[in-house]
């Protein structure tokens, strides 16, 4: 039984908490959360000459050529610090995307762009509610694409756009937009988490190319969806485990009726809650990336479960964090809102717990009757 | 990152194999058990054959010294050996208790004598052991106990009650925590021994259970005569001694005996509600997805533990947590496969209830599995403070003499 992450690995991890901690301090998450910049730039410049961004992009694409599992401690750390960064949506979908289905120049042009800062999105939604076959309005023909994109995660500032559209044959397929070309508009919307940025993104006969096979497009965003619940899943154990730490913190050093409130058991198994549902949460995580470093037919299964954990370990500790902190924990200058906006942005972005539990359970329903 | 084993254990699983296949018939379903066929005497001499055979090719304790019979083997081949022994339908479990607890106990604090007189018998299942701790007025709070062992010549004489001892019916023997000195703060005045179970003035009563069973019992202590000789410890120093006892629970990484994912999985695919089949409800679905990824959770953090082990190290404070997940995931499973019943559910009878009534039973007897070997409420205090380092509860009891207590008193 070797079900663990290796020390080279964990070094990994430990320098980036390191370089994070320098970089990423929640002073600087806040001028984030105070700015209108869509993110913080000089980080985002120094995660790219880190080299973070092409972690698990091959080299011979500008990338470090390390792998998923490598990906995953930096993307725990990345959660923990809760950069105020695009990482999710340029590396963990767009990056993964274009590796997963893109053609050999598409992965040309694009990824070392991406591996240097260069910041990629998917635009998806169109609106409030849950995306099907039936929703995707935008089209793509031969004047381009055209149509409205809302929310489009990270998007306020982005470089790449890999866009859910009809077809000519109206068939749901995915394309690429560069961003900067014309016919792209891109609107900032305010972010239930303002250090990460939401944006609707109105197409007009814009310059797009199709990834992956015509037609396949909520198959594959699916596919890209999977994959990247394995990241965000530890970045969100990252940050699961923050907020615990900061509860740990308050309760240590806060006194009320003549104690420590961390020597009420009220508080005690409060934390211990939290504890338990992000260890939880961690193993899920851990089976993910097994699954998503070795390309196992467990995959859909282990992303899922990892997702759904995930999702469930940070809104708890996110959420108890605050009520730990009493009145403090509600008032715009403490931290905690920091992370509970967090935890709802990332449960959010690649679809809800509702949509992952049916997911899981169709996919084991699959699993058995095979 | 990989589940497989490393060349020696891989080698070590072969060998167990061999020797399991070649000792004892493998299970046709995996929850095939030997409970459902025999009654408890049954079991008894079975389970006592079984160990005989496992002792003798030394797979009884394989992470004991062989000079006392072990196989001075790693806590990882006893992992392995569990697992394997799991396919195989063998009776056991009357000798856990003995084995993981009182023998180590006796074994660090007992004399050369003793541990030539009982390690031996213990490990062969010749011999039974129970651990006397719990009272009606002690159980989490174990160190408030008050039956007595007072001084009489070069022996002692033991009064009191204990209960909720596991196996007391069937034991031989028991390690008992007494109270020695009510003049001292609780934790100071107690001391451990050993002594015969068919000692005259021990009285053996089984406890029925929610459930109906009867798995442990009280135990009555009425001027029960010990020689001195069977002292485990200084006097006045059994809280120590008893935290030896505690420290060599087993390790956690067995699973709660019942209905689980795949039970459920199985029954919602059976039963029809209102609109067809319940797998294909949407609420039914989004539980069966919180149950998985509850016991999925708890499958890989128990391989997290098992990955320590396998590299030599100490198990990380994750494996506190199996027991507090498993044991109400237990209690919600066995409800919500009964609310699927629904009112159908109230009926508990092996040919009638779907799955031969596993969910009612479990729903009886999973409220047991919270509560022994530390309470959900404990439990969670020991997370919060040995895992997270919480300052301890203030004990107003901590520093005053037993007997001024109100407990004591």
């Amino acid at each position: 039984m070797n079900f663990d992450f290796s020390d080279d690995q964990k070094m990994m991890r430990d320098s980036a908490r390191k370089f994070l901690g320098d970089r990423s301090s929640l002073k600087v998450v806040r001028q984030a959360l105070e700015s209108d910049q869509p993110h913080d730039q000089a980080l985002w410049a120094g995660i790219a000459e880190m080299g973070w961004l092409g972690t698990a992009v091959p080299e011979e694409y500008g990338g470090v050529g390390l792998g998923h599992l490598e990906l995953c401690m930096i993307a725990e750390e990345i959660g923990r610090a809760l950069a105020p960064v695009p990482f999710s949506s340029s590396v963990y979908l767009a990056t993964e995307a274009l590796l997963l289905a893109g053609t050999e120049a598409q992965k040309k042009h694009w990824l070392p762009k991406l591996v240097q800062g260069a910041i990629g999105t998917l635009a998806i939604s169109e609106g409030v509610g849950s995306v099907s076959a039936a929703n995707v309005q935008a089209k793509a023909g031969q004047g381009g694409l055209s149509g409205t994109k809302w929310p489009v995660a990270d998007g306020a500032a982005c470089d790449l756009l890999i866009v859910l559209a009809r077809g000519a044959d109206d068939r749901q397929s995915l394309y690429l937009v560069d961003a900067k070309a014309g016919g792209v508009q891109v609107q900032a919307l305010k972010s239930l988490d303002p250090t990460r940025s939401a944006a609707s993104i109105t197409f007009t006969n814009a310059a797009c190319e199709l990834l992956g096979t015509a037609g396949q497009g909520l198959e594959l965003v699916q596919s890209i969806y999977d994959r990247a619940a394995v990241l965000f899943a530890f970045e969100q154990v990252g940050g699961a485990q923050a907020s615990l730490e900061m509860a740990k913190e308050f309760a240590m050093q806060r006194i009320t009726f003549g104690r420590l409130i961390g020597s009420y058991q009220a508080i005690k198994h409060k934390l211990a809650d939290m504890y338990v549902a992000t260890e939880l949460a961690r193993s899920n995580a851990y089976y993910g990336a097994w699954a998503l470093s070795t390309g196992s037919a467990d995959l859909a299964v282990a992303a899922a479960s990892a997702r759904i954990s995930a999702i469930d370990a940070y809104h708890l500790s996110s959420k108890e964090n605050l009520q730990t902190h009493g009145g403090m924990g509600f008032t715009w200058a403490g931290d905690c809102h920091l992370y509970y906006r967090r935890a709802k942005w990332l449960a959010h972005v690649i679809g809800t717990n509702r949509t992952w539990k049916e997911r899981l359970i169709s996919q084991l329903e699959r699993k058995n009757a095979a | 990152m990989d589940f497989n084993d490393t060349a020696e254990e891989a080698a070590f699983r072969t060998e167990v194999r061999n020797w399991l296949d070649a000792n004892a018939p493998r299970k046709q379903n995996a929850n095939e058990t030997m409970r459902g066929k025999h009654s408890e005497a049954e079991l008894l001499v079975l389970a006592k054959q079984w160990q005989a055979k496992k002792a003798q090719a030394r797979y009884a304790q394989i992470t004991w010294p062989k000079e006392y019979g072990g196989r001075g083997g790693t806590p990882m081949q006893q992992v392995i050996y569990n697992q394997e022994e799991s396919n195989y339908l063998v009776a056991g479990g009357f000798f856990a208790i003995g084995l993981g607890m009182c023998i180590p106990t006796l074994m660090r604090y007992g004399s050369e004598a003793d541990r030539q007189r009982y390690v031996g018998p213990a490990l062969k299942g010749d011999e039974i052991w129970c651990q006397l701790f719990s009272e009606p007025s002690a159980g989490s709070d174990v160190a408030g106990l008050k039956t007595k062992a007072e001084r009489d010549g070069d022996g002692w004489v033991i009064n009191g009650q204990k209960v909720w001892t596991s196996g007391a019916h069937y034991s031989d023997f028991g390690i008992i925590i007494t109270r020695t000195d009510p003049n001292v703060p609780k934790h100071k005045g107690l001391t451990m021994f050993y002594l015969d179970m068919k000692s005259p003035g021990v009285e053996v009563r089984p406890i029925r259970q929610v459930s109906g069973e009867s798995g442990f019992n009280e135990v009555f202590f009425t001027d029960v005569r010990i020689p001195d000789s069977q002292r485990l410890g200084a006097v006045g120093e059994g809280w120590q001694v008893s935290l030896t006892t505690l420290m060599h629970e087993r390790l956690a990484v067995g699973d709660s005996p019942g209905p689980d994912f795949d039970e459920l999985f199985e029954l919602t695919k059976m039963l029809e509600l209102e609109d067809g089949p319940a797998i294909s409800n949407s609420a039914v679905r989004e539980k069966l997805a919180d149950f998985y990824v509850r016991g999925q959770g708890l499958k890989f953090t128990k391989f997290r533990t098992m990955t320590a082990l396998s590299r030599g190290q100490v198990p990380g404070p994750e494996a506190s947590i199996a027991k507090v997940v498993s044991a109400s995931k237990l209690q919600d499973i066995a409800s919500f496969g009964m609310e699927l019943m629904d009112a159908g559910g109230i009926v508990q009878d092996k040919d009638l209830s779907p799955a031969g009534g596993i969910f009612q039973h479990a729903y009886l007897y999973a409220p047991g599995l919270r509560i022994a070997g530390g309470t959900d409420e404990i439990l969670r205090n020991i997370i919060a403070e040995r895992v997270l380092g919480l300052p301890g509860d203030i004990r107003v009891d901590k520093d005053l003499p037993f007997n001024q207590l109100k407990a004591g008193a």
